[in-house]
């Protein structure tokens, strides 16, 4: 008698564990839908959905930060909103990984800083970045165009690397510029990605260019790069002028200017292969510019402050954006 | 074709380790060689020895003293089971937000997964030694710390040896993405494909493999020569 | 700072998309120290959906293949003594080997994606079937096996109505502790573009304790169903050992 009644309640814990763990799994993600199509009397910029195409499939990458994640996400969301078969591939890892993805067919296109682009890809220096967002796109179009590629027109907002540190620290040994780290340098530890050694706008050029030496030099994930200087293990990170932290926590992290131009601002440019932008026709090339423009730095800053902040998907933040500006109905 | 890719990597990959390779990304550097393998072999090392010491000090003479006393048997059962199922990558990302990143953090917490195949091993296989021979012991007059370091401890030792085996296991393969966390091993050349490149990833998987390897075949050498020849018929 | 002049942006957002955000008013979430946030667990619950179905699957697909294997295995090593020490010593190296380095030794072969997850996860759960195979047939007392073949059963017969069934409850422990170490080390699958709910304590989640300590529930939720399921299965399938439970 007892032992069928153990045995019943064990049966019936493990249906009902074995049931919640299901439930969950046949949630589903409830944010899948994007929609596509237009709906009516709507401003001029909703992006219509053009029939002719469904015929053409295309995979949408991005680097693997929050960022390029959102960013990612909004073109295959507009893309998708244009009738294109779209699937995303995010999360591929550095720039020159994303490259290779684009050249071995593995992704359509990526969107890429025009500043990394020129110093990562074609060996530019730091000073040779034009300042002008026009130009370095220009540029860069031009060296992509000998590799069978192509890239967009820029974006609106700019992104740079910075040297940030807390404002204690700041105020402590009187930082403004990174210049003023002459001298104090040696005493800090530097926090950066892992890749930040090799990189000429990042430690590389902190050393070559400004000529700095740091106590110590620990790579960590970007993901971490304010956590270390929270915890009071950084002296010094590596941050991005976009960080929506600096903004909403101004009271807490600065970063230093650069007064050397070593970290060049880049605009975001989608590179893809001629090929494929001529087989997908011209709503490729135009939804993407369309439903860039309203990328300025405010609401570039507002949907990282939305995924690294408020953690939100890089999917809702880019959802959010599209119907905000009307893009998606 | 096939063939030849697979082989073309796996070329490259030794390369890697013995030759420093032009970087992935510019500015000039060059990555991978000798000298940054056996930086990084010592790094995971390090760890991996650091963190098997705590959960050995912690675990062994807790899991014999229970074993011993017949007790806990719910505690090191239940432990010994949770461990098995805690994915080791949040353990490490909880360590690097909530406690901190380096060495100083990431050891601890690699010694508490190696805790749970040590507890339960040691529990059980001393539990399971003949309660005749600790009879026997005691009837001799043996004091109780004797018991367990001449009757108990020798008869466990190959299920001991066992869970130290798996916690060396498990310690391993953690300390393979301790990276993340701001510890340099070798997982370091598989989790940055960026700046080692295709080559550094494949020799860091290589590598890894053979440490690991390595180290089990140690260990397992170790429990050849401390298992008493009376039991090593048996479990040859 | 040398940014360039901005372009003049469209700036089509509505005004009610920016937030006013600083140190004193951020959410529970942007604070990592904080351990857990329970408004942004009930709010975002549902994002575990398709990395658990993800998850189920390929531990699902793991041990049942692995299962197959090792199961396969033993029953040839039961038949032919010579081969237990080499298959023992091979199914140990495979479990040696750290997934992560196995994922990407893998790598030239079958690349990224679900396929080299469950290959590797598979070959993890040998060592631990075969050898709780083994032991379970092992266990079988000659007595039994002598009465068996006395009563006229051949060895086929033997082994699938006498032996096997005497060794379920060995062989469902190992197949219960498989299954808890599958489950687990699947959460690495992220690092190779297989998804599962390794995707919700990596990338933006990092740094995130609570996404991180809702995952870890999940896993923890899989293990102890599928373990209570495997132990049902046991009492079901051995319903001679009922008298001796209790």
């Amino acid at each position: 008698m007892r032992t069928d009644q153990t045995r019943m309640r064990v049966l019936l814990a493990a249906l009902a564990a074995l049931a919640l763990t299901l439930a969950l799994a046949a949630c589903g993600s409830s944010d899948d839908s994007t929609t596509s199509g237009s709906t009516e009397g709507d401003s001029a910029g909703t992006i219509q959905s053009n029939p002719d195409n469904g015929k053409v499939s295309l995979t949408i990458g991005s680097k693997n930060f929050p960022e390029q994640e959102i960013l990612g996400e909004i073109y295959a969301q507009a893309l998708t909103a244009a009738g294109y078969k779209v699937k995303s591939a995010l999360n591929l890892g550095s720039e020159t990984v994303a490259l290779k993805a684009v050249k071995s067919g593995q992704i359509s296109g990526y969107p890429e800083y025009a500043s990394t682009a020129l110093t990562s890809f074609f060996g530019l220096e730091p000073e040779e970045v034009p300042a002008d967002a026009n130009e370095a796109w220009e540029k860069a179009n031009e060296e992509f165009e000998k590799e069978g590629l192509e890239a967009f027109e820029p974006t609106p907002f700019a992104s740079a690397n910075a040297v940030g540190t807390t404002k204690e620290t700041a105020d402590k040994y009187e930082l403004e510029t990174v210049s003023d780290l002459e001298g104090v340098s040696e005493e800090l530890s530097l926090y950066g990605s892992p890749e930040c050694r090799q990189r000429i706008d990042c430690l590389a050029g902190l050393e070559k260019l400004y000529g700095l030496k740091f106590k110590s030099f620990t790579p960590v994930d970007i993901g971490l790069r304010y956590t270390v200087l929270e915890k009071g293990q950084a002296d010094l990170s590596i941050l991005f002028t976009t960080d929506p932290q600096l903004s909403a926590e101004s009271d807490k992290f600065v970063i230093l200017e650069d007064d050397k131009e070593v970290f060049p601002a880049g605009n975001i440019i989608f590179v893809t292969e001629k090929s494929v932008a001529e087989e997908a026709g011209p709503d490729y090339q135009e939804t993407i510019l369309q439903v860039q423009e309203g990328l300025d730095l405010k609401v570039m800053q507002e949907l990282d402050a939305r995924v690294e902040l408020e953690k939100e998907t890089p999917k809702q933040a880019a959802k959010a954006y599209l119907e905000s500006a009307g893009y998606i109905g | 074709m096939r063939a030849d890719l697979v082989s073309a990597s796996f070329s490259g990959a030794v390369e890697f380790i013995f030759a420093p390779q032009e970087s992935n990304v510019t500015g000039g550097k060059e990555v991978g060689g000798f000298d940054k393998t056996l930086e990084l072999l010592v790094g995971h090392i390090e760890v991996t020895v650091l963190a098997l010491a705590l959960a050995l000090l912690i675990a062994l003479p807790l899991g014999l003293y229970l074993g011993h006393k017949g007790r806990g048997e719910l505690l090191a059962v239940g432990i010994g089971n949770a461990g098995r199922a805690i994915p080791e990558l949040a353990v490490i990302a909880l360590v690097a937000t909530l406690v901190g990143i380096g060495m100083r953090n990431v050891a601890p917490a690699l010694a508490l997964l190696g805790i749970a195949p040590i507890l339960v091993n040691a529990y059980v296989g001393v539990r399971q030694v003949d309660p005749a021979a600790v009879d026997a012991a005691r009837g001799m007059g043996m004091s109780e710390l004797s018991i367990i370091r001449k009757v108990e401890f020798p008869l466990a030792v190959p299920t001991v040896m066992g869970g130290i085996r798996g916690a060396a296991i498990v310690i391993v393969a953690t300390a393979t993405i301790a990276p993340l966390a701001g510890v340099e091993t070798l997982g370091d050349f598989i989790l940055n494909r960026n700046v080692y490149g295709e080559n550094g990833l494949l020799a860091g998987a290589i590598l890894v493999a053979l440490l690991a390897l390595t180290i089990e075949g140690l260990l397992a050498l170790l429990q050849r020569r401390l298992t008493s020849d009376g039991l090593k018929v048996k479990t040859a | 700072m040398a940014s360039p002049a901005p372009l003049a942006a469209a700036g089509q957002v509505g005004g009610d998309f920016f937030k006013e955000r600083s140190s004193d008013t951020l959410p529970c979430q942007a604070n990592e120290s904080h351990l857990f946030c329970f408004d942004w667990a009930r709010e975002n619950i549902d994002r575990y959906g398709t990395p658990t179905q993800q998850h189920l699957e390929i531990v699902v697909l793991s041990v049942a293949i692995g299962f197959a294997v090792a199961f396969a295995l033993a029953l040839l090593a039961h038949r032919t003594r010579r081969l237990q020490p080499p298959l023992l010593a091979a199914t140990g190296v495979l479990y040696t080997i750290p997934s992560i380095a196995f994922f990407f030794l893998l790598l030239p072969v079958t690349g990224f994606g679900r396929d080299t997850a469950i290959i590797v996860l598979s070959a993890y759960t040998l060592q631990i079937i075969y050898r709780n195979t083994m032991l379970g047939l092992g266990n079988v007392p000659d007595s039994v096996r002598d009465a068996a073949r006395g009563m006229g059963l051949t060895n086929r017969q033997i082994l699938w109505k006498v032996e096997l069934p005497l060794a379920t409850p060995e062989i469902i422990a190992g197949l219960r502790v498989a299954t808890a170490s599958t489950i687990a080390i699947a959460t690495l699958v992220v690092l190779i573009s297989a998804g599962g709910l390794g995707t919700e304590m990596y990338g933006s989640n990092f740094n995130f304790p609570t996404a991180i300590l809702i995952a870890v529930a999940i896993i923890a939720l899989m293990v102890l169903a599928f373990d209570l399921l495997l132990l049902t299965a046991q009492r079901l399938l051995t319903p001679w050992r009922k008298a001796r439970s209790g």
